[in-house]
């Protein structure tokens, strides 16, 4: 199957010195820090490429370069073979772009609370000149809600259905990728089923592409075709999903696993993880994970892994 | 619930109410549970169930206009819930310690760790001040903070968040209380920090024999960490039991279905099971059983008794069918 989605070497930086005068009077240096640094990593058409990995490793930072909110320092994004950053053809980078919808965790952030649903819903092929006849209607059906419900309020929706509006948004601009950001964050387990189940019929239904970004392994399990596991802005294994979960490679993917809770895990007595996530801006010299890594090596402190294939996992870790 | 040994909070047929222009919200009607010395009680539901309620009316911590609507709270064979403000002040921190989800709620900021640690140990606890500095020293050792005595001087600010919960349970267990009550304590923090923190909760209870109300909606962390679950729905508690039971064979249909929708690892890309709808809010509850409408068992009787309260002794489930004579 082809690739609908290309990431090549992506970096991106953030300028966090302090303001100039405070460099001046404390000394201080300027700082950047590597949000994301040399990912590589492609998204089969029709499949749900998982990023995740602990809170600041880069994951939302990905996805806002993926759709186009955020610039790479360097790298390249290639959407069905159009380089979004780099193609100079006007009219074929919005047509990308307009292909390519987001949706993030905080359904209640994410939607206007001045606009009536229908309007919120085709807004985005509105701007674009588009037909929006019955189209609000069909798209509240099609997420399991009622086509009555385009004269509501955001406020007169729960959660998990303010979601379910945010994914016909998305939907109506008739994307084939959706960047996901913690979709379900901020839902309880019981609503979170609908929407994660919507999510699947619709893959199925529209042929979409997925993005999904998530912190929680155990959604990540259930959705994924293929994972990717970031620390501190880099990728260090990836592999198909039941590989991954059957046998990680990476010894900082071995800890994630192991430390999630398990719902069948009782009274187990997990030997707590070492140490914590190292500070960004200083990051570890060579391998990033060897000061909490069990097995790491002088080497390691030394020389930073690359991205190697093994059987079916690309892992960077020189004993995997 | 008979041979658990000795009981340390014993809530019976406890309320919460809130006036309201609307009329009385009641966040937790007919509560009862108990814990035992050296246990862990996972207080699991949705966002809204009245779990915070539960544990902020245990420790006396209600914010107006909520208010206590009857029942009894017992801590260590004392009454609680009649004390007034101040004695109740005493008994937080001496007799009952608190850990929030977020830390920085319990920390003074301008205050470093170590002044906050030494204030709470000889507010109560009979030692001097160079005592009171060894016992938070040797407090903070032993949540795992390392250089323990180089950082006793340091803010807040200066750690990070995982950190900061550990210092937040030293304090909460510098005093040397019974019980605690801990409300998300790991929700904000990653997936390791969670598990150190967890694995620290848990040794606390086990060497000091402290009784932990251990509130969260992670299932998974109750899995790991509790012995018993009370799970809450709509401000009502709708099943209690072991958590082995409650979690791998469930008897109320809330429970079953919430169960059944979290994606457990071996289901691959099977569909989850889906409860319809979502929780009522408090100013529009149902008549009967609060959670008929989206039951799939449910009867006319249901739709107009509120649902049975629970035996402590025998029944699990508040429901009218959990027993499965589906009459
Ligand atoms: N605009 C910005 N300015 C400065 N630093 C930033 C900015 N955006 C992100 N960062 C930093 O980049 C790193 C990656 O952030 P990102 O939000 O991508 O992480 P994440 O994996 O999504 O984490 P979380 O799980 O907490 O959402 C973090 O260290 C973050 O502090
Ligand atoms: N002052 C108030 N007026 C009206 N309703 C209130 C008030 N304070 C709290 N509530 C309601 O009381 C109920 C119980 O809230 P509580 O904070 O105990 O929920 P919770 O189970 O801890 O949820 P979460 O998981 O979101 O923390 C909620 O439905 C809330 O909306
Ligand atoms: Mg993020
Ligand atoms: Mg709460």
């Amino acid at each position: 199957m082809r690739d609908m989605v290309k990431v090549e070497k992506l970096c991106r930086e953030f300028d966090v010195s302090p303001p100039w005068l405070n460099r001046v009077i404390e000394g201080k240096s300027k700082a950047i820090l590597h949000a994301v640094n040399d990912v590589s990593f492609n998204i089969k058409k029709n499949s749900v490429y998982a990023l995740v990995g602990e809170s600041g490793s880069g994951k939302s930072t990905i996805g806002k370069i993926v759709v186009g909110l955020l610039p790479p320092t360097s790298g390249s994004v290639e959407i069905d073979g159009v380089d979004l950053f780099h193609e100079r053809d006007k009219s074929k980078l919005n047509s990308t772009r307009s292909g390519i919808q987001m949706i993030f965790q905080d359904p209640y952030a994410s939607l206007n609370p001045r606009w009536k649903v229908g309007g919120i819903i085709v807004e985005p092929v509105e701007a674009r000149g588009g037909n929006t006849k019955g189209l609000a209607e069909k798209l509240l059906e099609q997420v399991g809600l009622s086509a009555l419900d385009v004269n509501k309020y955001p406020h007169e929706f729960s959660g998990g259905q303010r979601q379910r509006i945010c994914i016909a948004r998305a939907l109506a601009a008739e994307p084939n990728l959706i960047v996901c950001d913690e979709p379900t964050s901020a839902l309880d387990v019981s609503v979170q089923a609908q929407v994660l189940n919507l999510m699947s019929d619709l893959r199925e239904e529209f042929k979409l592409t997925y993005l999904f970004i998530s912190h929680d392994l155990t959604i990540v399990q259930h959705m994924a075709d293929v994972v990717g596991v970031l620390y501190l802005g880099r990728l260090i294994e990836e592999a198909p999903r039941d590989i991954l979960f059957g046998s990680p490679k990476h010894p900082y993917t071995q800890m994630l696993l192991e430390a999630a809770p398990k719902l069948d895990g009782f009274g187990r007595e997990v030997a707590p993880p070492k140490g914590e996530i190292p500070d960004p801006i200083n990051p570890p010299s060579g391998c990033a994970y060897h000061p909490r890594c069990p097995i790491a090596t002088d080497k390691c402190k030394a020389e930073r892994p690359e991205m190697t294939m093994k059987d079916k996992t690309r892992v960077a870790c020189f004993f995997a | 619930m008979n041979n658990m040994g000795e009981i340390v909070l014993s809530v019976r047929d406890f309320g919460v109410e809130i006036p309201t222009r609307q009329g009385i919200l009641r966040p937790v009607d007919g509560l009862s549970l108990d814990i035992a010395r050296g246990k862990i009680l996972g207080v699991v539901g949705e966002s809204g169930a009245g779990k915070s309620m539960t544990g902020n009316a245990v420790i006396g911590l209600l914010d107006p206009p909520a208010h206590v609507a009857g029942g009894e709270i017992w801590l260590n064979g004392k009454r609680i819930d009649n004390l007034n403000r101040e004695r109740m002040r005493k008994i937080r921190g001496k007799e009952i310690g608190m850990v929030f989800q977020d830390p920085l709620t319990s920390l003074n900021p301008l205050l470093p760790i170590g002044d906050q640690l030494v204030e709470t140990i000889m507010e109560h606890l009979p030692v001097d001040k160079k005592q009171a500095m060894e016992k938070a020293v040797a407090a903070l050792d032993e949540v795992g903070i390392p250089a323990a005595a180089q950082r006793i001087g340091s803010y807040p600010h200066e750690f990070s968040g995982g950190m900061r919960q550990r210092v937040v349970i030293a304090l909460a267990l510098c005093a040397e209380p019974s019980l605690v009550i801990a409300d998300e304590p790991t929700t904000a923090l990653d997936v390791s920090v969670q598990a150190q923190i967890i694995s620290l909760l848990k040794r606390m209870c086990k060497e000091r024999g402290t009784a932990i109300m251990l509130i969260t909606h992670d299932m998974g962390v109750i899995a790991e960490t509790a012995d018993e679950v009370a799970v809450m729905y709509a401000g009502r508690m709708v099943e209690l039991g072991p958590v082995r039971d409650v979690l791998t064979s469930p008897t109320h249909p809330y429970t079953q279905g919430l169960m059944a929708s979290t994606p457990l690892a071996a289901k691959g890309n099977k569909r989850l099971n889906q409860i319809e709808g979502a929780m009522p809010r408090l100013d529009n509850l149902p008549q009967g059983c609060a959670f008929h409408p989206r039951c799939s068992i449910a009867k006319d009787k249901c739709k107009i008794n509120p649902a049975p309260g629970m035996d402590l002794n025998e029944g699990r489930a508040a429901c009218w069918f959990a027993d499965g004579t589906k009459q």
